[in-house]
Formats: C-alpha cells, sequence, structure tokens
C-alpha cells in the first residue's frame, strides 16, 4: 500500500493481574475500510478498542495515525484525534434531546458559556441531512426514539465533529432487521467518505455482510485477518472457535 | 432528503407554548388557583386580600430561592440535608460579624456582611462538594453530617444567645416595614419586565429566523406577551394595594421578592441556555454517559453543591434580616420544605428531571396551603400532616402523568 494505514496497531499488549487480555497485536485500518472485528467475550476486542478509545492505556506497543505515533491518554485525547467510539448502549443521555445529546460536551456556546440552541439545531439537522438520517423531530427527548433512531444520534454525534475513526461496538445487536439495514446502509455511506469503521462484534452474521476485512481475535491475540470475500462464514467461525486459518492462508497475512 | 418534521401545533399547545410553558406547569398553576379560592372561600375573603398575599409572598421567597439550587441538586442525582442548619449558621455568623466585629452602623456594614454571608455558605457548599465528589461519600452522608455539624456549630459560636438588633440597611433585605420599594418603583418594575418579556419574544423570533428553525406562530408570542403581562400588571397592583398599617403608604413589592425573581430568572437561564445546566442534567440523566462525553462530573458535582450553599447564604441574608436576629435555632427542618418544594414542584428523585419554575411553584402551593390552614385556625400539628399529604400525593400524580406520557 502507497499510503500509511489510517491506523497501525503494532505490538500492543495489556495485561490486567497477569492475565493478557491484549497480547503483541497488530493490525491495520485503512481510510474508507470497514473492518469486522470478531471474536468470543473475553478475546479481548474490547480491551484493545478502548486501548484505542483512551479508555486504558496501553502496556507496551505502539499507535500510528496516519504514520505518525500518537499518545492516547484519555477519551478527550481519542476524540481530539477524531477517533470516536460508538459504545454498546449508545452513551445518550435519554432526558436530552437528540440536540443536546449531539452537542453533550462540545456544545456551540458564545464566550460565558451560553449557549446557542438555533445553531445548534441547525448544524445538528445539516449533519442529519447530509447522513440521510431520518428523526421524527429534533426536540424529542431520546428516550422517546426508537432503537434506530437512536443510533442514528450516536452515529451522528460521533462523526459530526469530522471523525475519521469511527468505532462501534456491536451496532445492530439490539435493532431490529428493517433498522440494521438502515445502519448498514449508514456504515457503508460513511466509510466511502473515507472514514475507516471498525465493527466490534461476537456475531459473525451481523458484521460478514458489512465489512470489507475480518480480524479474528482469540485468547487476546489475532488469529488472523482476511478479506470478507475469501472466506466463507464457516471459516470465520472456525477461527473464532477453534483459533484455525482457512487453508491457504497465512498466520497475520497482513 | 430527509429532513426532521415539525408536528403542528394545536390551539391548546399555542398557549402552553406562548408561556414558554409545558401541560405540567399548567396543570401545577391550575391546582394553584384552585388551593387560593378554595381558601378565599373557606376564609371568607381573608386568603385572597392584598395583605395575605404580600405577606405569602414574603414568606415563600426563603423556601423559594433555596428550592431553585436544591432543583439542581436533586437533577444531579445528589440530595442536600444541610440547608436549613446552614441558614441558621450562615445567619448567626451574620449578625456575630456585624454586632462584634463590624461598626453596627457603619453604611458599609450591611453589604460587608452579606458578600460575607453569601462567602461562608459557598465555601461550605464547596466542602460539602469535595467531600462528595473527590472522596466518593454519598451525599446523603455528607450533608446529614452538614446538617448535626453546622446547626450545633450555630450554637456553638454564639452560645445559644440571640444576636439583635441588626444593621438597619440590613434589615431591609428582609422585607420589614420598610424593605418594600413602593408604588412608584414597583411600576417601574413591572413596565422593565413587560419589556424585557417583549424583547425576549422579539429575539426568539429574530434567532429562530436567522437560523431557519421552526418559528413559532405570531398567535403564540401574542398570547405570551398577554399572559405575562397580565400576571406582572396583577402582581404589581396587588403588592401596591397593601399598605403600610400606620402611613398608609403602597407598600409595593418586598425586596425579598425581588431577590427570590432574580435568583429565579438566573437559575432558570442557567439551568436551560448555560453549558453548565446542560451538563448537570446531563450527569443527572447518566452520569456514565457524561463521563463518556467528556463532562468532568466530579468538578461539576462541587460546583453544584457550591451553588446550593451560595443560595443558602442568600437565604440566610434574607431571612436573618426579617427577623432582625441572628438565631441558631432559625432554619430548622427547613431543608424538608426546600426539598418538598422541589419534588411537588416535579423534581425527579431519580435525578435529570426538574424545573427552577416548578421548584418555585413547590414552594408557593406549600406555603399557600400553610397560610390558608392558619388563616383558618386549623392547629399546627394537623398542617403538618395536611402538608405531608400533600407531598406523596403530589409525588404519585407526578409519577403517574410521567407514566402516561412514556407511553
Amino acid at each position: 500500500m502507497s499510503t500509511a494505514p489510517l491506523v497501525a496497531f503494532s505490538g500492543i499488549s495489556k495485561t490486567f493481574g497477569g492475565v493478557h487480555a491484549v497480547e503483541n497485536v497488530s493490525l491495520d485500518l485503512n481510510p474508507g475500510e470497514v473492518l469486522g472485528l470478531l471474536g468470543h467475550n473475553g478475546a479481548g476486542k474490547s480491551t484493545l478498542i478502548k486501548i484505542l478509545s483512551g479508555v486504558y492505556p496501553p502496556d507496551a506497543g505502539e499507535i500510528r495515525l496516519s504514520g505518525s505515533p500518537v499518545n492516547i491518554r484519555s477519551t478527550r485525547d481519542a476524540k481530539a484525534l477524531g477517533i470516536e467510539t460508538i459504545y454498546q448502549n449508545l452513551a445518550l443521555s435519554e432526558n436530552l434531546d437528540s440536540v443536546a445529546n449531539l452537542f453533550l460536551g462540545r456544545e456551540i456556546t458564545n464566550r460565558f458559556g451560553f449557549m446557542d440552541d438555533e445553531a445548534m439545531e441547525e448544524a445538528a439537522r445539516t449533519s442529519l441531512d447530509r447522513m440521510k438520517l431520518r428523526l421524527p423531530s429534533l426536540s424529542k427527548l431520546v428516550a422517546s426514539l426508537s432503537g434506530g433512531q437512536r443510533q442514528a444520534v450516536a452515529i451522528a454525534r460521533a462523526v459530526h465533529f469530522n471523525a475519521r475513526v469511527l468505532i462501534m461496538d456491536e451496532p445492530t445487536a439490539a435493532l431490529g432487521p428493517e433498522e440494521t439495514a438502515k445502519v448498514g446502509a449508514l456504515i457503508r455511506e460513511l466509510a466511502s467518505q473515507g472514514i475507516g469503521i471498525i465493527l466490534i462484534s461476537h456475531d459473525i452474521h451481523d458484521v460478514f455482510d458489512l465489512a470489507d476485512r475480518l480480524a479474528v481475535m482469540r485468547h487476546g491475540k489475532v488469529v488472523g485477518t482476511t478479506r470478507t470475500a475469501d472466506v466463507s462464514k464457516d471459516e470465520v467461525l472456525a477461527m473464532i472457535i477453534a483459533g484455525t486459518l482457512p487453508a491457504g492462508m497465512a498466520r497475520r497475512d497482513h | 432528503m430527509a429532513v426532521a418534521t415539525v408536528r403542528p401545533r394545536s390551539f391548546s399547545d399555542n398557549i402552553a407554548q406562548a408561556a414558554g410553558l409545558d401541560a405540567r406547569l399548567l396543570a401545577m398553576l391550575g391546582i394553584l388557583v384552585l388551593i387560593w379560592l378554595g381558601f378565599d372561600f373557606l376564609t371568607s375573603g381573608i386568603f385572597l386580600t392584598a395583605r395575605n398575599l404580600f405577606n405569602l409572598s414574603l414568606q415563600v421567597s426563603v423556601v423559594g430561592i433555596m428550592a431553585c439550587g436544591m432543583v439542581l441538586v436533586i437533577v444531579a442525582r445528589q440530595i442536600d440535608l444541610s440547608v436549613g442548619s446552614q441558614l441558621g449558621f450562615i445567619g448567626v455568623f451574620g449578625a456575630l460579624l456585624q454586632t462584634e466585629i463590624l461598626p453596627i452602623a457603619d453604611p458599609n456594614t450591611w453589604w460587608l456582611a452579606c458578600i460575607a454571608m453569601i462567602v461562608v455558605g459557598t465555601i461550605i457548599g464547596v466542602v460539602q462538594g469535595v467531600l462528595v465528589a473527590y472522596a466518593g461519600i454519598p451525599s446523603f452522608v455528607v450533608t446529614l453530617g452538614g446538617l448535626l455539624f453546622f446547626r450545633n456549630a450555630a450554637y456553638q459560636i454564639n452560645e445559644g444567645r440571640t444576636i439583635s438588633p441588626l444593621n438597619e440597611t440590613f434589615q431591609l433585605l428582609g422585607g420589614g416595614i420598610n424593605g418594600s420599594i413602593g408604588a412608584t418603583w414597583s411600576w417601574v418594575f413591572g413596565i422593565a419586565a413587560i419589556a424585557g418579556v417583549v424583547l425576549v419574544v422579539l429575539r426568539g423570533r429574530q434567532r429562530r429566523r436567522g437560523h431557519g428553525v421552526a418559528q413559532r406562530t405570531p398567535l403564540t408570542d401574542a398570547i405570551t406577551i398577554g399572559v405575562w403581562s397580565a400576571l406582572i400588571i396583577a402582581f404589581v397592583m396587588t403588592m401596591n394595594a397593601y399598605q403600610q398599617p400606620k402611613t398608609g403608604i403602597a407598600m409595593g413589592i418586598p425586596i425579598p421578592v425581588l431577590i427570590l425573581i432574580g435568583v429565579a430568572l438566573a437559575m432558570s437561564v442557567i439551568a436551560k441556555k448555560h453549558r453548565f445546566g446542560r451538563h448537570v442534567f446531563a450527569m443527572g440523566g447518566s452520569p456514565e454517559s457524561a463521563e463518556l462525553a467528556g463532562i468532568d462530573t466530579r468538578l461539576l458535582t462541587v460546583k453544584v453543591l457550591a451553588l446550593m450553599g451560595f443560595l443558602c447564604g442568600l437565604a440566610s441574608i434574607v431571612i436573618t434580616a426579617r427577623l432582625n436576629a441572628g438565631a441558631s435555632a432559625t432554619g430548622t427542618m427547613t431543608e424538608l420544605n426546600v426539598i418538598a418544594a422541589a419534588v411537588i414542584g416535579g423534581t425527579s428523585l431519580a435525578g435529570g428531571i426538574g424545573t427552577i419554575y416548578g421548584g418555585i411553584l413547590g414552594a408557593l402551593i406549600m406555603q399557600s396551603l400553610e397560610s390558608g390552614m392558619i388563616l383558618m385556625g386549623v392547629p399546627t400539628p394537623m398542617q403538618k400532616m395536611v402538608l405531608a399529604v400533600v407531598l406523596i400525593l403530589a409525588v404519585w400524580i407526578d409519577m403517574a402523568y410521567r407514566r402516561r406520557q412514556a407511553t
């Protein structure tokens, strides 16, 4: 590849009380790519992602962003670098409306801290329109929105502030088929804009149709990465469950 | 292209939105009007006299000022049980300051004492806030300690004496005989308030137009101005109708009520329009989400309790000035009135939900019930029992209302 990957993990390790949660992991994410990160619960995928999103510091290893090494010490640091995370529970404040959630912690204010509600509403609408997201009303409380609508708010919040890397933890696990399709279309749309997306899932079916590439983790290590087009679901399942690579695939092909 | 759509508004929505109010608030206003009319009937017309309404407004100011802070404290999923004790302690402190440290008749004494009292309240709030946010002790425990500590500190520092009289200018802040602004200034205030309403409405239109955000109908805006103007005029006329007992000079708006109005406006703006208020509601709704959004929830907790302490200082100025005395027992059990006012006003103890105007209306409803029962000659224990039932009933109705809304 001619240009540096958007995110490059190299030799990342993290232990909790002597247990290797993540062990010597190296993994790349390219701009505009959707990478599915698969593995059982406890395989280390969440820990790896939390290292990228600033929740945990790594014990060893290096993260490069577009080629330059970065030191991510807090979620604020990560956000400042354009790394946004959408947690499985979405981390929305249900007692606030969509606009308030979209701008939470990053409100548009004057220098005395007073908010410009109209400017935020306008920006939120522009942002949602650009992503072709539909919400019944921006001033409705998040508590009254459907699962898919909430996902839309969480995604809008993540990408509104010029995200380069988007991490999504089980993005479609709680959604019905129709909403899953919508979120899927949105993920493709965002990737086409050049955002690198990491989808975390323990269920192959959630990500198989969406991801360009799959990375499977097991016992804290990367079993292998593969282009989705090159493998069957059964082969990926074997990687997840037994840690065996499909015939003809080299260990860590990347 | 998908655009967020706006539901067409019905006429009742128009009225509700006009006053910037929701259906819940209108219901509370309705209940208040019913209480007033009911007591007026039961007391053969004594309740709705200028004199009684004047006193009612005066009585409600202390609890109202503190309820504004308590709403935010409860919204933030905390509680402050120490506010009544703070009221007593800060009052004794302010009285001692005026009588034993500062020259009592000096023209600077009153404002120096006021600043010192507010500073002491704020410091108490900061200390309690740090214990809650950084030491991780539940606010219930910290402020229960505060309740015990400051009540007894109030007895300790003045050896149980009642300190009186206080500086004469300071006394005006309590709204005594001379503690009102008179008819002329009351009208000036009323006209300025109406001008303020008009200005806010026009600016709202302008801002919405500038950003292409859904506009309110002109009817809505006209009703807004009409309703508020009528309320303001009625209020000023009532306050002016009450006359000084001997001279017959119109009293006008009492200073404590002006303080309450100022606090209520400032706190409403902070709660709704300032980043700080937004973050408090976010934290109360979901502390984890607020944290992940990058909000420093610990510092925010300290700020909320500090603001509560600040308002306790302010309320203490009013009550101490009104009593013209620093007494150790001042404010005993007031914490319960303040919390009850916030809760009756729709503040959810689960956090994340509440309004400043709700807290003030809650205080007004409680005070109206108490005042009405006193006029009817209901024995004190009976009054308190009725208030207790009202408190539980109010929360029950509020929960039922919310449940219905959620579906």
